[in-house]
């Protein structure tokens, strides 16, 4: 009995140790990895604290990183600059400056003003400032108003949305005929299809702005809406891999039942494609919102139908000494993006991995 | 099935003597190609004819702001294009760029997606959504967010190496510093690549991992002669893209900048460079050539890239469809 249990003990102490070690293992290395994701992040730590910050602190050495004002306190009517004064048993008290002197000052002790003025000896150069927390939405509506923000975000929900129907209608039936049809060639169109990805967009980019400026279409929203109702490679590959998992006998039965080719795509296709339809749309409206190089070209000189990326751009230039303004500003240009983003993260991010999983 | 990956091969590209077609075959070839259409004539209206355009200008004179005095020039703009300086100079820079650009960019999604991948990680999910959130900030918002980042005496980067004792460099009127600056702005936009990384990684066989270990194989060498094999379509895809990425590397300098090319002329960058030609200066013929001549390149390399692939590019599964 004794002699059984013995190895038995060895046994299950040793699991707990490999299971503590697993533990162990585990615990250090997410931990590893979420010091990785902080410092990969902390940009936006950055961009948050300026953009709240008041302008005269940016550059204040002194100052805490947080955004915060230095602590005054008022009194009769005349405001006195808070310190942090050390006195002599080892305490450090917020006490306003009554009056300056090189080697001696007279403080007040704003919670206790009945002491009066009082003396401390030393070179009031040496003591630091107290700060306190304070946000300034300023910059925020200063931005705002004169970003012209509502402006902007009716021309960029405009441009992306436009486009991301177009890009939605046109993928679709371009999908629908390479995963359903039998048609002599396919092969080779979807390989060209596919090589267009590799194709540099800077050599269509001459001809086409020429073309557009021609016609009379430089200066409108039409060269960043139009191009997108005629398919591109990714998406069509997209929807391509995703209509090919629904099983062909549902499109057979619907034709036995009289539907043609384009009913049984609404019908039968669509109705199962719903969250990879969703993560072409959302692709695209996020694309075309963070799209810079298309509205430089063709927006530039018209101030009233620029999409936002342009409008941050020039509102910048201006500002280049601004930080803060800076920083409102960057934050108004993605607020946007990242909320849709984390809402449709669902769609999104599985209907990319869909793209490069075997299945 | 293929993935976009596996489909990145030029396999496919062969005509098969067309079989005399049924009725019933005819009607659905006919309404395929309806469904094709959009694409089929975008192609032709958007890429096709724009590069042949593309190629007629670039034997002409045209000039936007004098249409009128448009006529053929023979090989001038080629001539002009092998000896001007500043076709020299962005070129180099370009080149410069991708020496440091290239290495990173291909290694950045490996490594992040064998961290994310590792059985050792919790919250998977939570840490690829927020590995790969920053790819879909404005690349505006997200230069100027670095631009603050890595200001010499406020920016994060200096406190934060201040913090350690190191006094960090002035990232973005160094010559020295800009290109690393501009590497680290682009740590940003590894997104797609990150998760396509990631998902071929999860799609490799846990068997081989577990004979590896029968095998007595530690992690790096399972990492060696597993993973990595196992993700070549994946890396090759990147390799190839990041390639084209680089020839037209834009934005992010141009934003920075304001198209100065400054600190020195670091950041004159080819594709500035073109734009310049075509838009600043509407030089649409000369531009026409810059942008061909980047074609050629690119075409170049795609296809020394493509004939390596066969010597270690490994499709698992072959190529059945």
């Amino acid at each position: 009995m004794a002699a059984k249990s013995k190895p038995a003990r060895t046994t299950h102490s040793s699991v707990v140790a490999r299971r503590m070690r697993s533990f162990m293992a585990t615990a250090s290395f997410t931990l590893f990895v979420l010091m990785i994701l902080t410092a990969y992040l902390s940009p936006f730590g950055y961009m948050v604290v300026t953009g709240f910050k008041h302008k005269d602190v940016i550059a204040e050495p002194t100052a805490p990183l947080w955004p915060a004002v230095e602590s005054t306190f008022t009194y009769e009517g005349k405001k006195y600059e808070i310190f942090l004064v050390p006195t002599e048993d080892g305490e450090v008290h917020k006490w306003a400056m009554f009056k300056k002197g090189r080697e001696e000052s007279l403080f007040l002790d704003p919670e206790n003003l009945e002491a009066g003025p009082i003396q401390w000896t030393g070179r009031w150069r040496t003591l630091k400032r107290d700060w306190h927390f304070s946000i300034n939405w300023g910059n925020f509506t200063r931005a705002w108003r004169e970003l012209r923000m509502p402006l902007l975000l009716r021309n960029t929900v405009a441009i992306a949305g436009l486009g991301a129907i177009g890009t939605v209608l046109s993928c679709i039936a371009v999908a629908y005929g390479f995963s359903r049809f039998r048609i002599p060639g396919k092969t080779a169109i979807f390989t060209i299809l596919v090589g267009t990805i590799i194709l540099p967009s800077f050599v269509t980019l001459v001809p086409t702005y020429t073309l557009f400026y021609r016609i009379g279409w430089v200066g409108t929203w039409l060269p960043l809406i139009v191009p997108h109702f005629f398919a591109n490679a990714y998406n069509v590959f997209l929807l391509r891999q995703f209509f090919m998992t629904i099983p062909r006998e549902l499109d057979e039965a619907a034709m036995i039942d009289g539907a043609g080719p384009l009913r049984t795509l609404i019908s039968v296709i669509l109705p199962q494609s719903i969250p990879v339809v969703i993560a072409v749309g959302v692709g695209h409206f996020l694309w075309a919102w963070n799209d810079y190089f298309t509205p430089l070209i063709y927006l530039l000189s018209e101030r009233d139908l620029q999409p936002i990326a342009i409008g941050i751009q020039s509102y910048n230039s201006l500002y280049g000494t601004e930080p803060h303004l800076i920083q409102a500003s960057s934050m108004l240009g993605l607020l946007l993006p990242v909320i849709v983003f984390f809402v449709a993260q669902r769609f999104f991010l599985r209907g990319i991995v869909f793209t490069g999983v075997e299945k | 099935m293929s993935t976009i990956f596996s489909e990145f091969s030029l396999k496919n590209l062969r005509f098969r003597r067309a079989e005399k077609m049924s009725a019933l075959a005819k009607n659905e070839a006919r309404w395929g190609l309806l469904f094709l259409s959009p694409w089929i004539i975008g192609f032709l209206l958007w890429t096709f004819l724009p590069m042949l355009a593309s190629l007629v200008f670039s034997f002409t004179n045209y000039d936007l702001l004098h249409p009128d005095e448009t006529r053929l020039i023979g090989l001038d703009n080629y001539v002009q294009f092998f000896n001007d300086p500043l076709v020299r100079t962005s070129s180099l820079v370009s080149l410069r760029f991708a020496l440091i650009a290239l290495p990173v960019g291909i290694a950045q999604p490996i490594v992040m997606a064998a961290l994310l991948n590792s059985r050792h990680l919790l919250g998977k999910r939570f840490f690829v959504t927020l590995f790969y959130m920053p790819y879909i900030v404005p690349l505006v918002s997200a230069v100027y967010i670095w631009q603050g980042m890595m200001n010499t005496r406020l920016g994060w980067l200096n406190l934060a190496l201040g913090a350690v004792g190191i006094e960090g460099p002035d990232w973005l009127n160094s010559t020295t510093w800009i290109y690393p600056a501009l590497i680290i702005i682009g740590l940003w936009g590894v997104g797609d690549m990150l998760l396509y990384h990631l998902a071929a990684m999860q799609g490799i066989p846990t068997e081989l991992y577990e004979a590896a270990r029968v095998d007595g194989a530690g992690w790096l060498a399972s990492f060696r002669h597993i993973t990595l094999p196992m993700i070549t379509p994946v890396i090759f895809y990147n390799l190839v893209l990041s390639f084209i990425g680089i020839f037209q590397y834009f934005i992010i300098p141009f934003v920075l900048t304001g198209g100065t090319g400054r600190p020195g002329d670091t950041t004159k960058f080819y594709a500035m460079q073109l734009y310049k030609e075509a838009f600043g200066y509407r030089h649409m013929g000369y531009a026409a050539t810059m942008a061909w001549m980047l074609f050629v390149a690119v075409m170049l390399v795609t296809v020394v890239l493509f004939s390596t692939a066969k010597y270690w590019v490994y499709y698992a599964g072959g190529e059945e469809r």
